[in-house]
């Protein structure tokens, strides 16, 4: 870029500054008030730890908290067999077939999520599906799976062909060959496709919200039901919880794609 | 059995779960209840209690995308630029909340502006008196931006980053003061990262859901709110396919802005997610 005079250095570094403010002062406000002793919004009266005590014997949301650890958990098994399998399929057929199919991952990733939402909320109440726990957990795999077979498609790419060919040469059958050859070369992919599957799936609000209702609801569909209600602290402390949550989960990503670039 | 039949859950899954609903939306938008074709539900569009909802989401989405642009382009160029210590950790914290869910983000924001809240505690504290924040134009346009900037830096970034330095020296060279050096090459050589920048704002601020719910306690509807209303709370007997027409709307808007992008940027260089 052009070169910066020592005006230009400071002006980057306010509006950096003021960009970071913009950007974490709310995050960093909500947390704050997680551990502040009084309901106030803007007076600190002390630290506790009362709001999170609080979360922990609310029924209502540990049962919210069990809903969106099954789902994500149950969802992120079968996307990543399914995403797995389809990788590896696709990667043994010819190009013009398999671009078809991975075109079809790029549609959830460009649909806006209220229209995907919206989509499988029809399909569901027209054949007289009731809105619950596995129609969540459905809508969650599919959106799921691109992530996972973005993930390990590179994997194949990069391993050596012929591997498989010898394996077969030398006696395995393709079940064999798959699963002692194929699977332990691509798994840094499975795995990274798996942990971005299931903090996609923890991160959804929109999808879940229009392909579940309250007698199944999970953790942001009670953060959004609550707003209605007033402010609460625990709401405050959930929060708080759920976005370190996915920081670690990032974080982890992050190292793990950054370990495999090396 | 052949390899290539291992993809075959993945293809049943993904047009059970993902093509199949769309052809619902589709089905639905054009008939009516008893399942006759019909292009009526297109004209609810036209109506002017859905009409004022629309443009009034046409017209914050594009503020959003204006001030994305304006705060966006010069924090890209700050991060992409030479002799930046600690661009590298910046970018992270710019893009991580792109990761985010996007209803906590919404809720720290409601509770930042709140009218007991912490922005008009502090503008006391300072003697400038409590602002009316929570419920208005500006709250809403707030918490888009706040959301979709992160859409806007990363193509640009992205596009700028890759830039050719010498092009840069060539034009300083040959005597471009740094402001022309911007405008006349740094910011020609940027154009499929903006167009790619604008195009990942403005969709996701026009179907945006919930953002405006929340920031304006329920007075202003934004669209993907309209979808949420029509489908959820009336009770109007044709409101499935009312909804789906405006769904199919949305995604056609969607594909249409997605094939001009793939126009103006055909290798993907301004790194979209498209």
């Amino acid at each position: 870029m052009v070169r910066n005079t020592r005006a230009v250095k400071t002006f980057r570094t306010v509006w950096m500054a003021l960009l970071m403010l913009f950007l974490y002062a709310p995050i960093l406000i909500m947390i704050a008030l997680s551990f502040n002793a009084s309901v106030s919004r803007s007076q600190w009266t002390g630290f506790t730890l009362d709001w999170y005590v609080k979360l922990f014997h609310d029924p209502a949301i540990l049962g919210a908290l069990k809903t969106t650890l099954e789902v994500a958990v149950v969802a992120t098994a079968i996307s990543t067999a399914i995403g797995t399998l389809g990788a590896i399929g696709m990667h043994a057929m010819n190009t013009g077939m398999a671009n078809v199919l991975v075109n079809v991952s790029y549609l959830p990733m460009t649909t806006p999520d209220i229209v995907t939402g919206v989509s499988l909320m029809l399909m569901y109440l027209f054949c007289h599906v009731p809105l619950g726990k596995w129609t969540m957990i459905f809508a969650h795999i599919a959106f799921d799976i691109p992530y996972v077979l973005f993930s390990v498609m590179p994997k194949l790419r990069q391993m050596n062909p012929n591997l498989y060919e010898a394996a077969l040469d030398l006696g395995c059958t393709p079940i064999k060959a798959l699963w002692k050859v194929i699977i332990p070369e691509i798994t840094p992919g499975i795995f990274t496709g798996s942990l971005l599957a299931f903090t996609m799936s923890l991160d959804d609000f929109v999808i879940s919200y229009f392909t579940s209702s309250d007698m199944y609801p999970n953790l942001s569909r009670i953060v959004y039901s609550s707003t209605k209600l007033g402010v609460k602290p625990t709401m405050y402390a959930l929060s708080t919880l759920m976005f370190a949550t996915i920081l670690i989960l990032l974080v982890l990503i992050n190292r793990r794609t950054k370990l495999e670039n090396m | 059995m052949k390899r290539s039949w291992y993809a075959s859950p993945y293809a049943l899954w993904m047009l059970l779960f993902a093509v199949v609903p769309l052809l619902f939306v589709c089905w639905y938008a054009f008939t009516t209840p008893d399942g006759t074709f019909t292009l009526s539900n297109f004209q609810e569009f036209v109506k002017p209690r859905y009409m004022g909802v629309i443009l009034r989401s046409l017209k914050l989405a594009l503020y959003c995308t204006v001030l994305c642009l304006v705060i966006g382009y010069p924090t890209a160029y700050f991060l992409a630029g030479r002799g930046f210590n600690h661009a590298q950790s910046l970018v992270v914290l710019i893009l991580l909340p792109m990761w985010m869910n996007l209803l906590l983000r919404t809720y720290a924001m409601m509770t930042l502006l709140d009218d007991n809240g912490v922005l008009n505690a502090a503008l006391e504290a300072l003697g400038l008196g409590k602002i009316h924040v929570i419920g208005t134009e500006g709250a809403v346009l707030m918490g888009l931006v706040y959301n979709y900037l992160p859409f806007m830096v990363l193509p640009i970034y992205t596009v700028l980053k890759k830039m050719d330095y010498s092009v840069i020296e060539a034009a300083e060279d040959l005597g471009c003061n740094p402001l022309r050096v911007i405008t006349r090459v740094v910011i020609p050589m940027s154009v499929p990262g903006i167009v790619s920048g604008i195009t990942m704002v403005f969709m996701p601020a026009v179907t945006s859901f919930a953002i405006s719910t929340l920031l304006s306690n329920g007075k202003i509807r934004l669209a993907g709110d309209l979808i949420d209303y029509i489908f959820n709370q009336s009770s109007n007997p044709t409101r499935w396919n009312i909804g789906s027409s405006f769904s199919l709307i949305m995604l056609v808007l969607i594909l249409i802005s997605i094939g001009f992008l793939r126009k103006v940027d055909p290798d993907n260089e301004g790194g979209g997610m498209w």
